[in-house]
């Protein structure tokens, strides 16, 4: 059977090929191993050595690399999630963050390196690791020609859900998710904020251990942002969830942990709990008076405990105290014995925003 | 092989649930309807013809009516094919559904096997429907049921071949317009490299898909062409799974 024969070499050729582009070191070590299936059978991979993180963490992910021809979109990306992390994916467009999500959901495969979901590789065994993800990509993966009810029936069938808890459980997220109500109605009726609820209902019908949301709450209104937030808020506790968004508020609202990733590397890399006290040791104080005195900036120096000011328009002030210096009153004290007219004087807490722009920055440069 | 039944259900549902699938049965019905009569009609008129008496032994139903009407039904299938398996896979990449099926915990070939039997149903109910005109003939008549029987069978691997040639186009791109165009040149090509050379001998006339149906019609059903067949179902297949798999790769 020569064309058989032909199908099976360009096979295993293509299969060597596939694996050798992920882990280059397999492209040499066909011959002197004699033959590479004790290798692709194996659960935990030598490289990604650094001990029993792999088989306890809910998503282990390892020197994520991913190119597309010349471009490297995702660069030696590792970070690793415990059980009820939430966690903040940010970046600016085309950073890598919807790259990032697909081969951790098993979409496509990396260049090099692994990711472990409950310790199992998700591409060694795709059909164990894919059981316990959840995962509403860019565009909600939605059939316009399915009513809500059957669309959820469907994905329950494929995402193999066991046939008793099905039908409770595509009831139990119609509600969660607020959709109960068009149940009936066809998908490609629906509303855009309707539309990317039954996304979300998708990810969460097979009871997922690891949800991911690519920007879940994009094109909806107001409320519904908020309601989606409460959502993603009650789901987190027993579930991991990584969550990429633009709306940074919604990450200092939800997450535990925040990731942001610029040109496909990691550029920050910390808990929300850290990262707050960091901003709000960071704050600085604006004072306006009457108008510019003389003599103002010298004398609030004098003070004490002050790092930096800064004249700004119409009488107003930059005060950067240092750190854990609490000045305020002090300042208001001088300004009165010098009769300069005080008007205001506020703290300004560095918000989220400034910290990614100043990250962001930090990096381009 | 369990998430095989629901990707079958959705495939067929989203057929008939649009009007395409009643769409392109009735079309199918009425052209090989007409054709039919038209085959029928040409066959009592050879009877009035005195010279009829003379050939009774090649001008019977069998040659005069049903192997030209299967000769008309294979053509409406190349027509048709495109447009029923075009959507098949290109849909599920312009509606985004790929990332859905390709990160469920289901294999890809599930996937493909389910597609490809979904438009297999609807094959065998347009041969079902066409087979109404047959049997009209068989009680009016006394065709050879031997040979309608193999032509059928014919009929169904030409068929499948073909749908396994559409889905192949059909993963190739997001478009169900450039998908169908292009199942539709290959089918095509398959089917006119025939007529570069009749004879079988030669390695075009092997890969035609025509010559190897000629066969059935006559009532023969010969394992070479259920081979050659099989392994056409089997190479569209193939090409599907391998042109889905390598596009994640890249």
């Amino acid at each position: 059977m020569p064309v058989s024969g032909k199908i099976s070499f360009v096979r295993l050729l293509r299969s060597h090929l596939e694996r050798s582009r992920r882990r280059p070191e397999f492209a040499f070590g066909i011959g002197f191993s004699g033959g590479y299936s004790i290798v692709s059978k194996r659960r935990v991979p030598f490289e990604a050595g650094s001990g029993p993180g792999i088989l306890t963490c809910m998503v282990y992910v390892h020197n994520l690399t991913k190119r597309y021809g010349n471009l490297t979109a995702v660069e030696n990306l590792s970070f690793q999630l415990e059980r009820g992390d939430v966690l903040g994916f940010l970046g600016p467009n085309g950073a890598g963050k919807t790259t990032t999500m697909r081969i951790i959901t098993g979409y496509m495969p990396p260049t090099k390196g692994t990711v472990h979901i409950e310790g199992v590789d998700i591409f060694e065994e795709p059909l164990q690791a894919k059981r316990v993800i959840g995962y509403l990509p860019e565009n909600p993966p939605l059939y316009n020609d399915m009513t809500v009810m059957e669309y959820l029936t469907f994905v329950a069938d494929i995402k193999q859900v066991r046939r008793k808890e099905k039908k409770s459980r595509i009831i139990y997220v119609m509600e969660k998710c607020g959709i109960s109500e068009v149940r009936r109605r066809i998908i490609g009726h629906l509303s855009k904020g309707y539309r990317q609820r039954v996304g979300i209902a998708q990810a969460l019908v097979n009871n997922p251990s690891v949800l991911i949301l690519d920007e879940p709450t994009i094109g909806l209104d107001p409320r519904q942002i908020i309601e989606i937030r409460e959502l993603i808020k009650s789901l987190s506790g027993e579930r991991t969830v990584i969550l990429s968004t633009h709306i940074l508020p919604e990450v200092t609202m939800i997450c535990s942990k925040v990731i942001i990733i610029n040109h496909g590397k990691i550029v920050l890399e910390e808990s929300l709990q850290k990262l707050s006290e960091d901003m709000r040791s960071a704050e600085s104080i604006i004072m306006r008076t009457r108008q510019n005195g003389e003599g103002v900036i010298e004398k609030v120096l004098a003070l004490g405990g002050i790092s930096n000011v800064k004249p700004g328009i119409a009488g107003e002030y930059i005060i950067v105290p240092k750190k854990g210096a609490e000045v305020r009153e002090e300042i208001a004290r001088i300004a009165v014995e010098n009769d300069w007219g005080l008007l205001e004087l506020r703290p300004v807490t560095n918000t989220l925003e400034e910290v990614f722009l100043k990250v962001i920055a930090s990096e381009e440069n | 092989m369990s998430a095989f039944y629901p990707v079958l259900k959705r495939e067929l549902r989203s057929y008939f649930a649009s009007p395409l699938a009643y769409i392109i049965l009735v079309v199918f019905q009425i052209i090989s309807a007409r054709f039919f009569f038209l085959y029928l009609q040409g066959f009592l008129q050879f009877q009035l013809d005195p010279s009829y008496q003379l050939q009774t032994g090649d001008l019977n139903l069998n040659n005069l009516v049903i192997l030209p009407y299967f000769g008309t039904i294979s053509i409406v299938l190349l027509l048709i094919v495109p447009l029923i398996t075009m959507r098949l896979v290109a849909d599920e990449k312009k509606n985004y559904t790929a990332e859905l099926l390709f990160t469920s915990p289901i294999r890809l070939r599930t996937i493909v096997f389910g597609k490809f039997t979904a438009a297999l149903i609807l094959l065998i109910i347009m041969l079902l429907l066409s087979s109404v005109n047959v049997f009209v003939l068989m009680v009016h008549g006394n065709p050879d049921f031997g040979a309608v029987f193999a032509g059928y069978i014919g009929l169904f691997l030409l068929g499948a071949s073909f749908l396994s040639i559409g889905i192949f186009a059909s993963s190739l791109t997001d478009n169900q317009l450039i998908a169908a165009v292009i199942s539709f040149g290959i089918l095509l090509l398959l089917w006119l490299v025939g007529a570069l050379s009749d004879a079988e001998s030669t390695i075009l006339g092997y890969l035609s898909v025509i010559n190897h149906y000629e066969d059935f019609g006559k009532g023969i059903i010969d394992l070479k062409d259920v081979v050659y067949y099989i392994s056409l179902i089997f190479l569209g297949l193939f090409l599907t799974y391998s042109a889905l798999e390598s596009e994640r790769w890249r």
